[in-house]
């Protein structure tokens, strides 16, 4: 059983991280996934109440505090318009409304759970995380350094214009995805992410410019183009087995969430 | 610790210990309808209102409740009473473990969403599971008891 | 008939639905000691030291208790009618332990957080043994799951010897299968493997315990066998039973899982031994690592059938997985067999054989259709490839081959072999025309590279164990005119309290609201074997007609006296006895039976068959399947069943709508897998997915009865049957969608991707 001595709701993020800097103490998120920990906090910190749970748009970006609820970022009308639906459909599977209300996207993103829907759609976005003492990082870069004791204090989207799609492979519904995958035309940018391999989502890369020009291409090409990418990041993208399935399905599915995820950002067939 | 917070529109003092879970408070200030089926977060037999929001109150600790409204359905009866009955109707109450998780989550929708279709109503209430039913006749206690609203409001109406 | 047949609300509907605290949690006394379990982290190990002192010596604790404390005298958890067919396999605490989970030690105190800290401080040196993890070699294995020498089998005839690791073994057989086979033109020989399942349940296992004025063992228990686990408690903590009572209230669910008496020992030997009350609520990890799951079964089957698509000859062989303990083994593996060879009325020969092996995983139990899910799954599925080697519609063989009413039903046992009541063929046919069988038969390419298609199976179960199940009733005229009627059976959300009632209604012609339902406390209740086999509406209801029928007698001879004549010159209308002209009414009979009374207005009836009417049903389902992912979708399952006269048809389709969705499950996703070291990895509902509502395409239920004449007004029973058609129907909608034969459950999307693509490398090599 998770086991707190202390519980301090902060005035500032500066008293957060103060605090934090103790080994023992611990950030709130929604506490969906701590409280089955079998932890010993010294001082549980809530962040809960700096209005830090709401989505702020500007001309250049969505500014997600920490504390945002998943529901909240699901049920947003311009980010789900922004994203064509994406970051709606990456979250509708998770577990049920009442869970979303309470997991958080803070939590979520910087827990990097290898499961995560929520960091496999950012990750396609052009997503800064920003936190109170290291400023604002790339998502892409986050998402692979080591955990320390900073505060990560809001999520930001760039407006950067976009197209992208999301799609997961679940053995039932509300499970975890046995495989996500976001695909996402950003400015120029190709970004394909694999996440639930089940390790940690990843960003594929196109070292051999397979996609280049994607948005110059005829359907046509677009379409060889498609097929191509989708071998190259079944060969490339590192899979693993656990309970739900092995490694070898996975890498199949990488395959066709490649394909049926960059067929829609081409506009060529958004129908399974 | 000491917290205040209202509780089916009473103002609650109490004294809760810093990781004392939101649902053991609420059933041991005698709410009883709410109930625990699992420990992970995935039953929604524990789902409560905070603020009118839809939430699991085996993943809140009772200290967050902290000046927000805490709503369960004791302090919904009336309401329970009348979306019960066509659940009953349909025989779909069973055997009533998730009844209240579930209806809780129900008077969160319909506060939610307008005119909600089938595939709304599963995808909202996908996060409440039942064992008994299969589900099929709580769905259609929903529809029948949407069906009525809307008449009783065209009635009211006219 | 007012209430028979009408679809009338449960009685318990408004307490459910508007929350009110009816159940054992709800109802426990605020000062019980919590109690909690130590349990095994291997699956084969002996304790060689246990030092509990500084647990004893926390603070709120109040004992803590080892295998040295507890009586030594085996037992089982079975809720089966004495002598129980499960073998005498357990104590309290042992100091071999035989699983993952296995109990080491009990501690209770005042506080969940005082017993927490004091599991961890209890010190446990362990001698760690290999375990047996495969049924394939655990029958004669050198490592032996039971070596004790006081393990003891109730009833011989099981075949039971723990010194092979069986539990059960044994063979029928009828003609000689082998030479029949050999005539056959078509024949299959197929093995298929289902596997273990949680009930899942909402409320997990639980119940509290005090002692009374008279120093009795009271224990409010969430349990489908109150009368069973007032036995088993005597017997395990070896006390006289009569000290012990049972009471049952509202129940949170129990599919089979509650006919184990799971965790009831544990506070009831706290409570024993510290005079204090107690209570023990299992968490779902608990419920899902130490609980009662469906056993695992591997049943290879050999299918006969000659020019005519007439089913010649079935061979079924069932290797079932009981676990560390025996619980339902030897019972279970039976109805594997009885309820599936059954379902072929022309076969010459049958032979059904089975091993039932101890392994060290989870004890398994009983679950909703008790071994005929599994021998169902199995042999229908056969069907359904014998079908495909004829080249024939698999709705056809069955057409052929199917139980009709006053035909055989090979080797069921439990009726002479004979269907007193079937419908199966009206089902059959309601079933083609809701599914639009012909027209879908076998599959349709939908674009987008889904196709669909569909697939057929059929079932039967018993209702009630022949014989053996006893139902009782109680019922008596209050001084009000209304009815107490008693039962011992239980209503565990299945709505028998209000069926039994509305039975109760219509045989004394009274509004269902005059009747007071009461039930179960042992104290109190008229004996009951309890509610599992399918039991309660076709025994019990028979039990409470015969009731209804004695007390009309007795209100009879009292009006008659009132009146002045002769009992056999009265006729009772539900609310007055006359004769004649004369006429008095129930509410002064009742007022009578009060003052200067001798006659008793108080009836108990006792009901057991020596038949167990099968009822049957048909399922179809319709899945679509994403031929690139291998997604499996069932969009439609239309299932017609013939339960005889529903007594409720809202709760008999809730029943079906039910017992199909655990089907569902059970088919594409629910798997209790284990560690190679034996330990559960599905130990939540996070790892262990039961289907939600966004699962669950559309379920079409309607009813073709036959008329069931030993059965109260016509029924036979719903609750198992309803379980047993998705495996077969959905593994066979696959096939005929993808040509993908899953033969081991569950069909992972993982399995029919997998699958599709070695059927198309096959067509390119």
């Amino acid at each position: 059983m998770l086991k707190i001595r202390n519980y301090i709701k902060v005035k500032s993020i500066a008293e957060a991280y103060e605090l934090n800097q103790k080994k023992t103490a611990c950030i709130l998120g929604g506490m969906v996934w701590l409280k089955m920990g079998n932890r010993n906090i010294s001082t549980a910190i809530d962040l809960s109440g700096l209005g830090l749970d709401t989505i702020q748009e500007t001309e250049e970006e969505f500014i997600i505090g920490c504390m945002t609820s998943l529901r909240t970022l699901e049920t947003n009308q311009a980010l789900h318009e922004f994203s064509h639906g994406a970051v709606k459909e990456s979250l509708r599977h998770i577990v049920g409304v009442q869970f979303r209300n309470c997991a958080t996207v803070g939590g979520s993103i910087y827990g990097r759970y290898g499961f995560s829907d929520v960091l496999t759609m950012l990750l396609a976005l052009d997503t800064w995380a920003e936190f109170y003492e290291g400023g604002k990082i790339p998502l892409s870069e986050f998402v692979n350094m080591k955990k320390n004791r900073d505060v990560l204090v809001n999520i930001r989207i760039r407006k950067t214009p976009v197209f992208c799609s999301y799609r997961s492979q679940r053995n039932s519904e509300t499970d975890f995805p046995v495989l996500a995958c976001a695909a996402s035309l950003l400015g120029e940018e190709t970004r394909t992410v694999i996440g639930a391999r089940p390790g940690r989502a990843m960003i594929v890369g196109d070292p051999l410019g397979i996609l280049k020009n994607f948005r110059e291409m005829t359907n046509k090409q677009r379409a060889a183009a498609i097929a191509s990418y989708a071998e190259y990041a079944a060969d490339h993208v590192p899979t693993g087995s656990n309970m739900r399935a092995s490694a070898e399905y996975r890498t199949m599915l990488v395959k066709v969430l490649v394909r049926r995820t960059w067929e829609a950002v081409g506009g060529m067939k958004n129908e399974y | 610790m000491n917290i205040n917070f209202w509780l089916n529109g009473v103002c609650i003092n109490c004294e809760a210990e810093p990781d004392m879970i939101l649902l053991d408070l609420l059933r041991e200030k005698g709410c009883y309808s709410v109930k625990r089926g699992c420990e992970t977060s995935n039953c929604g037999l524990c789902t409560v209102l905070m603020d009118g929001t839809p939430v699991l109150s085996c993943s809140i600790l009772a200290v967050r409740a902290e000046g927000h409204k805490i709503t369960t359905l004791e302090g919904m009866q009336k309401e329970a009473e009348e979306f019960g009955s066509f659940l009953a109707d349909e025989g779909a109450d069973q055997c009533g473990f998730c009844n209240p998780g579930f209806l809780m989550n129900v008077f969160a929708m319909l506060q939610e969403l307008k005119d909600p279709s089938e595939e709304d109503i599963l995808e909202y209430l996908a996060g409440n599971l039942c064992r008994c039913t299969g589900f099929a006749g709580q769905t259609r206690s929903i529809l029948k008891f949407l069906q009525y609203k809307k008449e009783q409001k065209e009635a009211d109406n006219a | 008939m007012k209430y028979v047949n009408q679809p009338v609300r449960k009685s318990d509907s408004m307490a459910l639905v508007t929350g009110k605290p009816v159940y054992t949690d709800d109802i426990s006394p605020k000062d019980c000691l919590i109690v909690k379990i130590l349990r095994s982290p291997y699956a084969n190990a002996w304790i060689e030291e246990i030092r509990t002192g500084t647990a004893q010596q926390t603070s709120g604790i109040a004992c803590v208790y080892t295998y040295k404390d507890v009586p030594q005298k085996r037992f089982t958890l079975a809720g089966q009618t004495y002598p129980e067919f499960s073998p005498y396999d357990r104590l309290i605490l042992d100091r071999h332990l035989r699983f993952v989970g296995d109990a080491v030690a009990i501690v209770a105190g005042e506080t969940e957080a005082a017993v927490d800290k004091a599991l961890k401080r209890i010190k446990v040196k362990y001698r760690v043994e290999e375990p047996v993890l495969d049924i394939h070699t655990a029958k004669d294995n050198a490592v032996l799951v039971h070596p004790e020498e006081n393990w003891e089998a109730k009833v011989s005839f099981v075949g039971a010897d723990n010194k092979r690791n069986l539990c059960a073994s044994g063979k029928e057989e009828k003609g000689d299968v082998d030479e029949v086979l050999s005539r056959c033109k078509y024949t299959v020989d197929r093995v298929y493997h289902t596997k273990a399942n949680q009930q899942a349940m909402m409320e997990t296992f639980r119940s509290y315990c005090y002692i009374d004025h008279f120093g009795r063992l009271n224990v409010v228990s969430a349990t489908q066998i109150p009368f069973h686990v007032r036995r088993i408690l005597g017997t395990a903590l070896d006390i006289p039973s009569s000290k012990v009572r049972v009471i049952k209230p509202r129940i949170g669910g129990g599919f089979g899982a509650k006919q184990t008496a799971v965790s009831d020992v544990y506070p009831a030997f706290v409570t024993w031994m510290t005079k204090k009350p107690s209570k023990l609520i299992y968490s779902r990890y608990e419920s899902q690592i130490c609980s009662s799951p469906r056993h695992e079964m591997e049943i290879r089957v050999r299918a006969g059938a000659d020019e005519n698509g007439i089913i010649r000859a079935l061979d079924v062989y069932s290797l079932s997985n009981t676990g560390a303990y025996g619980e339902h083994g030897p019972t279970t593996v039976g109805l594997s067999g009885h309820k599936s060879i059954a379902l072929y009325r022309h076969t010459e020969a049958y032979r059904f054989s089975y091993d039932v092996v101890y392994t060290n995983v989870q004890a398994a139990g009983a679950y909703r259709g008790y071994g005929a899910t599994q021998g169902i799954y199995a042999v229908e599925s056969a069907v359904n490839e014998l079908a495909a080697e004829m080249g024939m519609d698999p709705v056809t063989v069955r057409e052929k081959n199917m139980p009709v009413e006053g035909g055989p039903i090979p080797g069921y046992g439990d009726c002479g072999d004979i269907a007193p009541s079937c419908a199966m063929d009206r089902c059959m046919e309601r079933a083609k025309e809701m599914m639009d069988w012909d027209a879908k038969y076998p599959c349709r390419d939908m674009g987008n590279g889904k196709v669909r298609g569909v697939g057929v199976a059929m079932a039967m179960q018993g209702s009630s164990i022949g014989g053996v199940d006893v139902g009782g009733a109680d019922l008596k005229l209050n001084e009000d005119g209304s009815y107490t009627l008693g039962l011992g059976c239980s209503d565990m959300g299945t709505g028998c309290d209000t069926i039994l009632a509305q039975m109760a209604a219509d045989c004394l012609n009274t509004p269902m609201e005059n009747i007071v339902v009461f039930g179960v406390d042992t104290d109190i209740s008229p004996y009951d074997s309890g509610s599992y086999a399918s039991a309660t509406t076709y025994t019990t209801g028979n039990a409470v007609i015969q009731a209804c029928d004695s007390l009309i007698e007795k209100i009879r001879t009292l009006g008659a006296q009132m009146l002045n004549v002769a009992p056999e010159e009265t006729e009772f209308d539900g609310e007055a006895v006359t004769a004649g002209e004369k006429k008095v009414s129930l509410k002064e009979i009742a007022i009578k039976g009060t003052c200067g009374n001798s006659q008793e207005l108080q009836v108990t009836r006792t009901f057991s068959s020596p038949l167990s009417p099968p009822p049957f049903m048909v399922g179809m389902a319709e899945v679509e399947i994403d031929r690139e992912t291998g997604s499996t979708r069932v969009v439609d399952y239309v299932a017609v069943v013939d339960c005889g006269t529903p007594v409720n048809p809202n709760l008999a389709r809730v029943q079906t709508e039910g017992g199909i969705a655990q089907g569902i499950g059970m088919a594409l996703y629910e798997d209790v897998q284990y560690s190679p070291k034996g330990a559960v990895r599905n130990n939540s509902f996070m790892q262990y997915k039961i289907p939600s509502r966004m699962d669950i395409g559309s379920i079409r239920v309607d009813f073709r009865s036959s008329y069931e004449k030993s059965g109260p007004f016509g029924a036979k029973s719903i609750g198992e049957l309803v379980i047993d058609t998705p495996c077969p129907a959905i593994m066979n909608a696959i096939y005929n969608a993808s040509g993908v034969r899953i033969r081991e459950l569950p069909a992972t999307p993982e399995k029919i991707a997998m699958g599709i693509l070695e059927n198309e490398m096959k067509v390119q090599n």
